[in-house]
C-alpha cells in the first residue's frame, strides 16, 4: 500500500514539475519509510500563529499552516497561498490573487477572509499578541491605531475583495513588503474553528490548518507529531508521511540521540564543528544565519555612564575585542567576525568595509590603548565597567574572553550574569553599562537590522540618537536600491560605535545522509517538511 | 532585676556543668574517633583538600581566570593535563587552567557547605528541640510553621532569592542555609518526642528540673548523635544543592566558579571527549563528599552516648 | 486519630492561603516581568497583555481573583508563556508524568536504601559494610546532570537497549533511565540514615534484653529493631519526596519526559506567575498530605507518641 502511494507520488511529481514541494531527483530511489524527526531545543510554547514568538513554535507551525508565500532554500519567495499579485502605482496598495484549490484540513476552501481575520487578530488588543508590532513594521494602514485601541480591528488596511482576492493598503511604500509575508505571524487561521474551541483550538485533532501536514500528537516538553494532510492542495507532491519534533533541552544529549538514530537533524554542540566537519563532511554543515551578536554600550543621555558617552572610549572598547579569536577559537562553527551590524547573508546587501575592519588586531589594540589614554584612563586610573549577560554557556564563554581582551588594554570588566527576564528588563530600562544582545532578522532585507538603532526604534536600548542616521534609514524605504544609504548608515555606526558588533551567526547542523531537500543554506533556518524526502541507501 | 540575676546565675551554673561533663565526653570521643582508621584518614584527606583549596592558586602558574591563548579553541588536543604547559589538570575549552579553577571552586563549595550547614544546624536544632520538648500548643504552632515553610518548594524560593537580590556568594550561603533547617528541625523534634517519654527525663521533670535545663542537659546531648549524622549528611547536601543551582546557571559569577559549576561544564565532555574537564572537579567533589561521610560516621560512633 | 487528621487537614487551608500570598508577593517583587522579549514592547502592547491577564489590577485584587477562581472553579488561570494552554492543562499533562517516574524512583530509593542500610548495620565495620556504603555513596555524589548523559551514552548509544528520551505514556522502556537517574541520589542518603539509626537501636537496652532472652538474631531484628529504626527514615521521606519533584527538572531536561519539573523551573525563570503559583500550590498541598501520612505512620510505629 505504502509502496503504491509512493509510486503515484513520483508520477505526479514528474508530471507537475512543481517547484513548491519535494523535487525528487529522478536518480534517487526513495526509501521505504518516509519519516523525519527534528530537534527542538525548547518545548513548544504555542502553535497559534498570531501568538508565536519562539523559533521552535514557528518550525512546527510552518508545516501546519501556509501563508501567501513560502521561502526556498536561498530565501527567494515561492508562491504558496498566493498565485499572483499586483501593486498600485503609488506602491501602497497590494492585491493578491489567492490559490483557488487551497483547502483547510477540514475541507473548507481557504478564502481571502481567512487572511483578513488572521491579520486583524494579530493587532486586536484582545489577542494581546507580543508580535502585534510586526503589522506596524509591515506599514499596514491603521495597524498602530488598532493596537492602541483607538480604532477597531476591522479598520485595519486589509480587505477581502472577493473570496480569492486580498487587498492590503500600506501607509508608505515598502520595497520588501512581500518578503515579510513568509513570517509566521501573518499565517491565515480558520475563524470558525477558533471561535468554536477558543484557547483549545491548537490541540491535536482540533486544529484546522491549511499546511501540508496536520497535527496528530502534541505532548508539550516531549514531542509533537505531524502527519501528511491529504486535503493539502499539493498533497500529491508530498513525500514525507509524518514528522516528529522532539524536545531535548541539552544540545549534547540531542547530539547523542542523533548518533543513536532518534533524531534526523540536530545543531552541532559548541566546539565540535571543526572535528565533525573533517570526519563526517556528508553530515556536518554550517551556513550563515540572519543574526548578529553584539554588545550594547549604554550611552543614554541621562542613564548612561559618563565614560561611555565619550566616542573614544566606545571605539576603544570595540577595537580591543579580538573577533578572530572569538570566532575561530571560542565559537568554532564558521561564524563571521562582525565589524558592522547587518550580516552579508541578507539578500541584496553588501557589507561595507569600515576603517577598523581592515586593521590588524595588534593595530586595533594599540589604537584602543591610545584612545583610552586620550580619554584619561591610565593604569593608575583604569576604566572599570560591568558587563551584563543572560545565562548561557555561549554568552559566558564570550564574556570571559572579552574580559581578558579588556584586561590587556587596561580595562577592568566585571561580569554580571543574570537570567533573561531580568537582563531584558535592565536593557530596556537602560540601567546597565555594557550588555550582551543579538538580533535575528524578521525578513530578508538589511533594514531589519539597520532600523534597530534609529531614534524611534523599540530596540534602541543604547539611547543612540543620530539625526543623519534616522534620515538615511527613512529615505532608504522608498529607494529602489537602498545600498548606498545602508553603506553610509553602517559607516556612521562604526564612527559612533553605540554597539560593539562581534559576530554574525551561522547555523551548524548534522543531517542524516539519506535526507534530501533540506534547505541548509536558508538564512532564517526556514524549512518545510513537504520539501524533504529520504532516499534508500 | 532579681529575676535577671537569677537567670544569669542559672546560666553560668549550666555552662559549668556542661563543661565538667563535656570534658570527659569529648576526651572519650576523641579517643574513640582516633581508633577509627577510615575516619581519621578521611579527616586528613579533608584537611588536605582544604589546604589545596586555600593554596592551590598560589602554586599554579596560571590564575583561575587567565586564558591561555595557545590552547583556547583546541583544548581537546592541547589542553590536556601536562606538567610542561603548567596546566597540571589541563584546561577548559576556553584555555583556563583547571588546577587553579579546581582549587578556587573547591574553596567556594566548601564554604557553601560549612556556612550553609552551620546556619541550618543552629536554627534547626534549637527550634526542633524546643518544639518537641515543650510540646502542646507551642509544638503544634511551631511545627505548623515548619510545615508551611517546607510546603514552599525550596528551589523556587532559592531561585527567587537569587533573582531578587542578585546572585552573590552571601545570598547562596544564607539562602541554602536558611532553607535547609526545616529537615533538621523535624528530625530533632521527632527524636525529642521519643526522648521526652524516656524514664530519666520523666524523672528529671518529676524532681522539678526546669525545662531549659532538661533541654540543655538531657535532650541536646542525647540528640548529638543524630545531629552529627544529619550534619554530615547536610554538608554534602549543601554542596550538591549549590551544584544544582550552578547547573541552572544561578551560581557564583564568572570568573569565580564552584565544583558544581565545573562539573556541569565538564559533563559535556562526556559526549565531546575532553574528559579531564570532568574528572578533576568530579574527583574533588566525590572525595570531599566521601570524606565527609566517613568523618561523620566516625564522629557518630565516637559520640554515641549509648556506647559509654 | 481521626480528629487529628481532620484538624491537620483543616490547618492546610490557611497554610495554602499563606503559600499563595507569600509566593505572589515574592514573585511580583522579583525584577523582570512575564512579557519581556528581545524587543522592547510598545506601551500599548504591554497594556493589552496586562489587561488580558489581569496584571493591571492591584496585587491584592489579583490574589483575590486567583483564590476565587481556584475555589469556585478549580481554575489555576492561564499560562503567560504557554499561550494556548491553561495552568490546569500544564499540570494535568506534566504532573502524572512526574508522579509516575517519581513514584518508582521513590519506591526503589526507599527499598534499596533501607536494604543497604540494614545490611551495612548488621555487618558493621566489615568489608560488606564498607562496600555497601561506598557503592551507595558513589550514586549519591554523582549529580543528576552527570548521571543522565552517561546513562544515555551507555544504554542508548553504545548498547542500544533503551531509548535516550521521550515518555510514550510511561512505557517501561522509557521509564528505566529516568528512574535510575532520579533514585541513585536518594538511595545513599536513606542507606546512611538507616544504618546509623539501626546501629543506635541495636545498641539499646531492649535489644540487649531481647538477645538475652535467647531470641534468634533475625527475629530480634525484624521484631524489635526494624520498627524504631525506621522512625528517622520516615521523617526523611517527606523531603525526599519533595526533592524528587523539584529535582525532576534534570530528568525532564535530559530525558524529554515532559514532566512538571521543567515547567516549574521554567516558570520561575520566565516569571510565568500563574504556572509557578499553580505548581507551588500543588507541591505544597502534596507536602502537607505527605507530612500528614508520615506523622500518622510515626504514631503507628511508635505507640509512645500520642496525638
Amino acid at each position: 500500500m505504502t509502496k503504491y502511494l509512493l509510486l503515484s507520488t513520483i508520477l505526479s511529481l514528474s508530471l507537475a514539475e512543481s517547484a513548491f514541494a519535494a523535487t525528487v531527483d529522478p536518480a534517487d530511489k526513495l526509501a521505504g519509510t518516509q519519516t523525519f524527526s527534528f530537534w527542538l531545543l525548547d518545548s513548544i510554547t504555542t502553535l497559534d500563529p498570531q501568538l508565536i514568538e519562539a523559533v521552535e513554535d514557528s518550525d512546527v507551525a510552518r508545516q501546519l499552516f501556509e501563508g501567501l508565500y513560502t521561502e526556498d532554500g536561498t530565501g527567494e519567495l515561492v508562491d504558496a497561498g498566493a498565485i499572483g499579485y499586483t501593486v498600485s502605482d503609488d506602491k501602497m496598495t497590494y492585491t493578491f490573487q489567492l490559490r483557488p484549490e487551497a483547502k483547510w484540513s477540514n475541507g473548507d476552501p481557504v478564502k481571502a477572509s481567512d487572511y483578513v481575520y488572521a491579520w486583524q487578530r494579530l493587532v486586536d488588543p484582545a489577542t494581546a499578541s507580543a508580535y502585534a508590532w510586526y503589522m506596524e513594521l509591515m506599514q499596514v494602514e491603521n495597524a498602530t491605531a488598532v493596537i492602541a485601541g483607538e480604532k477597531l480591528q476591522t479598520e485595519l488596511g486589509v480587505k477581502a475583495l472577493d473570496d480569492l482576492t486580498l487587498e492590503v493598503k500600506l501607509i508608505t511604500p515598502l520595497p520588501y513588503f512581500r518578503k515579510m509575508l513568509a513570517h509566521s505571524s501573518v499565517l491565515p487561521v480558520h475563524k470558525a474553528n477558533i471561535e468554536a474551541h477558543g484557547q483549545k483550538w491548537t490541540e491535536p485533532g482540533v486544529l484546522v490548518g491549511n499546511g501540508a501536514y496536520t497535527l496528530t500528537e502534541h505532548k508539550p516538553g516531549e514531542k509533537a507529531v505531524v502527519t501528511r494532510n491529504p486535503l493539502y492542495w499539493n498533497n500529491a507532491a508530498t513525500v514525507i508521511e509524518s514528522g516528529s519534533f522532539l524536545t531535548v533541552n541539552d544540545e549534547n544529549i540531542a547530539f547523542t540521540r542523533y548518533e543513536a538514530g532518534e533524531l534526523d537533524t540536530v545543531g552541532i554542540p559548541t566546539g565540535m564543528y571543526p572535528q565533525l566537519s573533517k570526519d563526517r563532511p556528508a553530515e556536518a554543515s554550517s551556513a550563515p544565519r540572519a543574526c548578529t551578536y553584539y554588545y550594547l554600550l549604554n550611552m543614554d543621555p541621562e542613564k548612561g555612564l559618563e565614560a561611555l558617552k565619550n566616542i573614544s572610549v566606545r571605539k576603544a572598547l570595540s577595537y580591543a575585542v579580538d573577533r578572530d579569536i572569538l570566532v575561530d577559537k571560542v565559537l568554532q562553527s564558521g561564524q563571521i567576525p562582525a565589524y558592522t551590524l547587518a550580516p552579508a547573508a541578507m539578500a541584496g546587501f553588501t557589507v561595507p568595509s569600515v576603517d577598523y575592519a581592515t586593521m590588524t588586531q595588534e593595530a586595533r589594540s594599540e589604537e584602543a590603548k591610545r584612545l583610552l589614554t586620550e580619554a584619561g584612563f591610565t593604569a593608575e586610573n583604569p576604566l572599570k565597567l560591568t558587563l551584563n549577560y543572560n545565562t548561557s554557556e555561549g554568552h559566558k564563554s564570550i564574556a570571559v574572553a572579552v574580559q581578558q581582551f579588556y584586561k590587556a588594554v587596561g580595562v577592568e570588566l566585571t561580569l554580571n550574569n543574570m537570567e533573561w527576564q531580568v537582563h531584558s528588563d535592565i536593557m530596556h530600562e537602560r540601567t546597565y553599562e555594557l550588555a550582551r544582545s543579538a538580533w535575528c532578522g524578521d525578513y530578508n532585507e538589511a533594514s531589519t537590522f539597520l532600523d534597530l538603532f534609529t531614534s524611534s526604534s523599540g530596540f534602541n536600548d543604547v539611547g543612540y540618537l543620530n539625526a543623519d542616521y534616522d534620515t538615511l534609514m527613512a529615505d532608504s524605504k522608498t529607494m529602489d536600491d537602498p545600498q548606498p544609504n545602508y553603506t553610509k548608515a553602517e559607516e556612521i555606526l562604526a564612527a559612533d560605535m553605540p554597539i560593539i558588533p562581534i559576530y554574525h551567526y551561522t547555523s551548524s547542523r548534522m543531517l542524516k545522509t539519506d535526507v534530501r531537500g533540506y534547505p541548509k543554506m536558508n538564512v532564517f533556518g526556514t524549512w518545510y517538511l513537504k520539501e524533504l524526502y529520504r532516499v534508500a541507501e | 532585676m532579681v529575676t535577671a540575676k537569677l537567670r544569669a546565675g542559672d546560666l553560668s551554673r549550666i555552662t559549668d556543668m556542661a563543661e565538667v561533663k563535656g570534658r570527659s565526653l569529648w576526651a572519650d570521643a576523641r579517643k574513640r574517633f582516633l581508633l577509627n582508621k577510615a575516619a581519621v584518614a578521611s579527616l586528613l584527606v579533608l584537611m588536605f583538600i582544604t589546604l589545596f583549596s586555600l593554596t592551590g592558586e598560589a602554586v599554579a602558574p596560571w590564575t583561575n581566570e587567565e586564558i591561555d591563548f595557545n590552547v583556547i579553541g583546541s583544548a581537546d588536543t592541547k589542553g590536556m593535563p601536562s606538567l610542561e604547559s603548567g596546566h597540571y589538570f589541563g584546561t577548559d575549552d576556553l584555555g583556563r587552567d583547571l588546577f587553579a579553577r579546581s582549587a578556587q571552586g573547591t574553596r567556594v563549595s566548601l564554604m557553601v557547605g560549612f556556612v550553609g550547614t552551620f546556619i541550618a544546624v543552629l536554627v534547626g536544632t534549637v527550634y526542633g528541640a524546643v518544639s518537641g520538648y515543650v510540646g502542646g500548643r507551642t509544638d503544634a504552632i511551631m511545627m505548623r510553621i515548619v510545615d508551611i515553610l517546607s510546603a514552599i518548594p525550596y528551589m523556587f524560593v532559592l531561585i527567587l532569592l537569587l533573582v531578587m537580590f542578585g546572585r552573590s556568594m552571601f545570598m547562596i550561603f544564607v539562602g541554602i542555609g536558611l532553607l535547609s533547617w526545616l529537615g533538621m528541625a523535624r528530625i530533632v523534634r521527632g527524636q525529642t518526642l521519643s526522648l521526652k517519654h524516656k524514664e530519666y527525663i520523666e524523672a528529671a521533670r518529676a524532681s522539678g528540673v526546669s525545662s531549659w535545663k532538661i533541654i540543655l542537659r538531657h535532650i541536646l546531648p542525647n540528640l548529638l548523635g543524630v545531629v552529627v549524622v544529619y550534619t554530615t549528611l547536610l554538608i554534602p547536601d549543601m554542596i550538591m544543592a549549590e551544584s544544582f543551582i550552578s547547573f541552572l546557571g544561578l551560581g557564583v559569577q564568572e570568573p569565580l566558579t564552584s565544583l558544581g559549576a565545573l562539573i556541569a561544564e565538564g559533563s559535556k565532555s562526556i559526549v565531546q571527549g575532553s574528559l579531564w574537564q570532568l574528572y578533576f572537579p568530579l574527583a574533588f567533589f566525590t572525595v570531599t563528599l566521601y570524606a565527609f561521610y566517613f568523618v561523620g560516621d566516625g564522629l557518630r560512633d565516637a559520640l554515641d552516648p549509648k556506647d559509654r | 486519630m481521626f480528629s487529628f487528621i481532620a484538624r491537620r487537614l483543616l490547618v492546610a487551608v490557611p497554610t495554602l492561603l499563606f503559600l499563595i500570598v507569600i509566593s505572589a508577593v515574592l514573585m511580583h517583587a522579583a525584577p523582570g516581568g512575564p512579557f519581556n522579549s528581545e524587543r522592547k514592547l510598545s506601551a500599548e502592547v504591554v497594556a493589552n497583555l496586562q489587561a488580558k491577564y489581569g496584571l493591571d489590577q492591584p496585587l491584592y485584587l489579583q490574589i483575590w481573583t486567583y483564590i476565587r477562581d481556584l475555589v469556585l472553579h478549580f481554575d489555576f488561570g492561564p499560562s503567560f508563556k504557554y499561550k494556548d494552554r491553561t495552568v490546569n492543562d500544564i499540570i494535568a499533562q506534566g504532573f502524572p508524568v512526574t508522579l509516575v517516574y517519581g513514584f518508582w524512583s521513590f519506591v526503589i530509593a526507599t527499598i534499596l536504601g533501607i536494604g543497604a542500610g540494614v545490611i551495612a548495620a548488621i555487618r558493621q565495620n566489615t568489608p560488606t559494610d564498607y562496600l555497601v556504603l561506598s557503592v551507595a555513596i558513589i550514586g549519591a555524589v554523582l549529580p543528576g546532570y552527570v548521571i543522565a548523559p552517561i546513562l544515555v551514552l551507555v544504554f542508548t548509544l553504545k548498547l542500544g537497549w533503551l531509548p535516550g528520551g521521550g515518555w510514550e505514556d510511561g512505557e517501561w522502556r522509557y521509564l528505566v533511565l529516568p528512574v535510575i537517574a532520579l533514585s541513585t541520589g536518594y538511595i545513599a542518603s536513606i542507606a546512611r540514615l538507616m544504618r546509623s539509626s539501626m546501629l543506635e537501636t541495636l545498641n539499646s537496652n531492649f535489644v540487649r534484653t531481647a538477645r538475652a532472652k535467647g531470641l534468634p538474631e533475625w527475629k530480634v531484628i525484624t521484631r524489635h529493631v526494624m520498627k524504631p529504626a525506621l522512625l528517622p527514615i520516615l521523617s526523611y521521606l517527606g523531603p525526599v519526596f519533595v526533592g524528587m519533584i523539584t529535582g525532576s527538572v534534570v530528568i525532564d531536561m535530559y530525558f524529554s519526559t515532559g514532566g512538571i519539573g521543567k515547567s516549574f523551573v521554567d516558570s520561575a525563570l520566565n516569571r510565568d506567575y500563574s504556572v509557578m503559583l499553580g505548581v507551588t500550590l500543588l507541591v505544597g498541598a502534596l507536602t502537607i498530605v505527605f507530612n500528614l501520612i508520615v506523622d500518622v505512620l510515626y504514631a503507628f510505629i511508635d505507640p509512645k507518641i500520642r496525638y
